[in-house]
């Protein structure tokens, strides 16, 4: 913020400071509230930090009756239920914003993305009873069989169709995620200005190399935002994943198995934890969970800006 | 947090209508498992005494104990009894006041199954350690005759969120089995050996109705409300029950004998030929000493109601009155609180 120069009026001046004041007390406001988190999270573990240290993130045992914790299967289910339910959303909605974008007359786009956007208006518990009504059994009666006949081979899918499953919370939070990244990309590239794409054109290319070329490239910043605003929603979410990954904490390589994530095991069991180290080794969860979303969205953050270092054109 | 705001919020919905009318307002918090029962008698009560009013916050029992033992509440709620530790921890003396019994059914869905198909307790208790694994296991199907169950593996499903309904049905796995009470033991959360977790009544009831084969415990209201078929499990006795309203009264009638003062006791495998095994008290945690006067008698008069015209609204609601010689205990208990 440049400070004011002394051809503007002194009464300008405090108003302009006072504003400059208020505005920053918001965003420290703001700023202050993870922190009071934090502390108070910290706090809350201690009793079990200092009972398991770090054996406690790579610990595979939780047992409340014995009270003995560790946090390595929910760690292992919350990253790989995220990542691959990402890994299967981003093409999905990247096309989808292409296609209204710049493919769709306009009306049809129109009147598709709002029905998209309306995807991320609906509560996850309606997702999530969804999801253990309609879509497990759709799952463990089509899906899950054909890839056990057809892919059983591979470790990722062996073992008996139980419909809730790893499977099952990748699809759920595929589904939830790709509105927020189709409405956030498609935005990304309706700014890019025409003439990016006109001279792409007048360079003789076909529309796939106008994408390839000129717009993605363009974008490319704003859709890795899209991405991991996505992916932040699909760590934290808690009821829809609870309702269909079956909460058995374990580390299997088969989608088909039931897992077990961060978040929903906090949900489950911390208005009943049976004693103060349970819900300190909870609270340690937590805390966890806020550090790996932490470091994903640093690492997100360089991706973005490695990818956008040779970028000529400007930023989305 | 979100328990120290709701206690906030209630403290400050109390000084809002103490002000506005001159009525007592009672703050509860606890269990979930009784909720439909307690605010059934909290609407009817407030009929009969109008200087009243109940406002009560279904947070689980392990909320309620936290709450009660902090006094942000005026009456505490569990399925669960304290320990000795968690009563010293209190600020004075908290007793238990027994309200109903309730009953966890172990129910199933075999395609073409009848329902009340026969278990014994260790059959129940091999399902949940894995090792009985097919439903045409001869342990079950010597117990069913003329029943056809298939040769497809057990699916077991759990609640996977700590509650009230997993206490008792740990409870009774730990009592009826020593190999439960050594590997797992009982608790609102315990490590489970199979199975998948479903959260919530509904979330086990939704795994259950679209899961072939499978096999889940919830309690005998949520059952009977969505028409799942249960088991009759085989009591003390050797005799096969089926879990009724008469058949869960006849635990805490069978265990009235050896009942402590302090009510702190299981009733799971209770002795008595019509008892059924799975069952437990729901409790009323409240402090012997009131600190405010004008509460704790219009607490102590909303108890005595309870124990009578109270207990009447029970049993439609399928949960099990209390027989008459614990009742007849309750009160004397009730008349203790000052």
């Amino acid at each position: 913020m440049s400070e004011p120069v002394s051809l503007i009026d002194t009464r300008v001046v405090k108003g302009d400071l006072l504003f400059k004041w208020i505005i920053f007390s918001l965003a420290a406001a703001v700023l202050l509230i993870l922190l009071v988190m934090v502390v108070a999270m910290v706090r809350e573990s201690l009793p079990s930090i200092r009972q398991f240290g770090a054996k406690f993130i790579v610990g595979r045992e939780w047992d409340a009756v014995k009270g003995d914790f560790g946090a390595l299967d929910f760690l292992y289910g919350s990253v790989i239920s995220s990542v691959l339910a990402l890994l299967l959303a981003t093409p999905l909605s990247v096309g989808a914003a292409l296609f209204i974008t710049e493919i769709a007359p306009r009306r049809v786009g129109e009147i598709i993305a709002p029905i998209i956007e309306l995807l991320a208006a609906i509560p996850s518990v309606i997702y999530g009873l969804w999801g253990v009504l309609v879509m497990a059994p759709w799952l463990q009666q089509s899906i899950q069989p054909w890839l056990i006949e057809h892919l059983g081979f591979l470790p990722f899918f062996q073992g008996a169709p139980y419909g809730v499953s790893m499977l099952a919370a990748v699809f759920i939070l595929m589904i939830m995620v790709i509105p927020i990244i189709t409405s956030i990309t498609k935005e990304v590239l309706m700014a890019v200005p025409v003439s990016q794409k006109e001279a792409a054109y007048a360079l003789g290319a076909t529309r796939w190399e106008m994408f390839r070329m000129a717009l993605i490239p363009y974008a490319r910043s704003g859709v890795l935002g899209a991405v991991i605003l996505g992916l932040g929603r699909a760590i934290g979410e808690t009821m829809a994943v609870t309702m269909v990954i079956g909460n058995t904490p374990q580390i299997s390589l088969s989608l088909l198995a039931p897992g077990y994530t961060m978040p929903s095991v906090i949900a489950n069991e911390f208005a009943e934890t049976t004693s103060k180290l349970h819900s300190s080794a909870l609270m340690e969860i937590g805390l966890i969970l806020l550090v790996v979303t932490l470091i994903i969205n640093a690492l997100a953050r360089l991706l973005i800006w490695s990818v956008t270092r040779g970028d000529t054109g400007a930023r989305a | 947090m979100v328990k120290k705001l709701a206690a906030l919020l209630a403290v400050g919905l109390c000084v809002a209508t103490g002000t506005a009318f001159a009525e007592t307002l009672i703050n509860g918090a606890g269990a979930t498992f009784p909720y439909p029962l307690y605010s059934k008698w909290f609407n009817e009560y407030a009929k009969i005494d109008k200087e009243v009013k109940f406002n009560y916050q279904s947070i689980g029992s392990g909320g309620g104990i936290k709450q009660i033992t902090a006094q942000t509440v005026d009456f505490g709620a569990s399925d669960k009894f304290l320990s000795d530790d968690e009563l010293k921890g209190a600020p004075g003396k908290l007793l238990h006041i027994p309200t109903v019994m309730g009953a966890v059914v172990v129910t199933y869905n075999i395609p073409g199954a009848p329902k009340g198909l026969k278990l014994r307790s260790e059959d129940i208790t091999n399902i949940f350690l894995g090792k009985i694994t097919k439903w045409n296991d001869s342990r079950i199907t010597d117990d069913n005759p003329g029943v056809k169950l298939p040769d497809k593996p057990i699916i077991v499903v759990h609640r996977s969120d700590g509650s009230g309904t997993t206490s008792i049905f740990t409870d009774y796995l730990s009592n009826v089995s020593k190999e439960w009470h050594d590997k797992v033991g009982k608790g609102a959360s315990v490590k489970w050996p199979v199975g998948l977790g479903g959260k919530g009544n509904e979330g086990v009831a939704g795994q259950l109705k679209t899961t072939e084969n499978s096999l889940g415990y919830v309690e005998l209201a949520y059952a009977v409300e969505n028409k799942l078929p249960y088991a009759t499990v085989m009591n003390k006795e050797g005799a096969f029950v089926e879990p009724r309203i008469n058949s869960i009264t006849a635990a805490a009638a069978g265990a009235a004998k050896h009942m402590p003062a302090d009510y702190r006791i299981s009733l799971v495998n209770q002795p008595g030929k019509d008892t059924y095994p799975i069952v437990g008290f729901t409790w009323l945690l409240v402090y012997e000493q009131q600190k405010d006067k004008v509460k704790g008698q219009k607490l102590v008069e909303f108890l005595k109601w309870s124990l009578h015209n109270g207990q009447k609204m029970a049993a439609p609601l399928l949960y099990a009155p209390l027989p008459e010689n614990v009742s007849k205990m309750v009160e004397k208990t009730i008349k203790e609180i000052k």
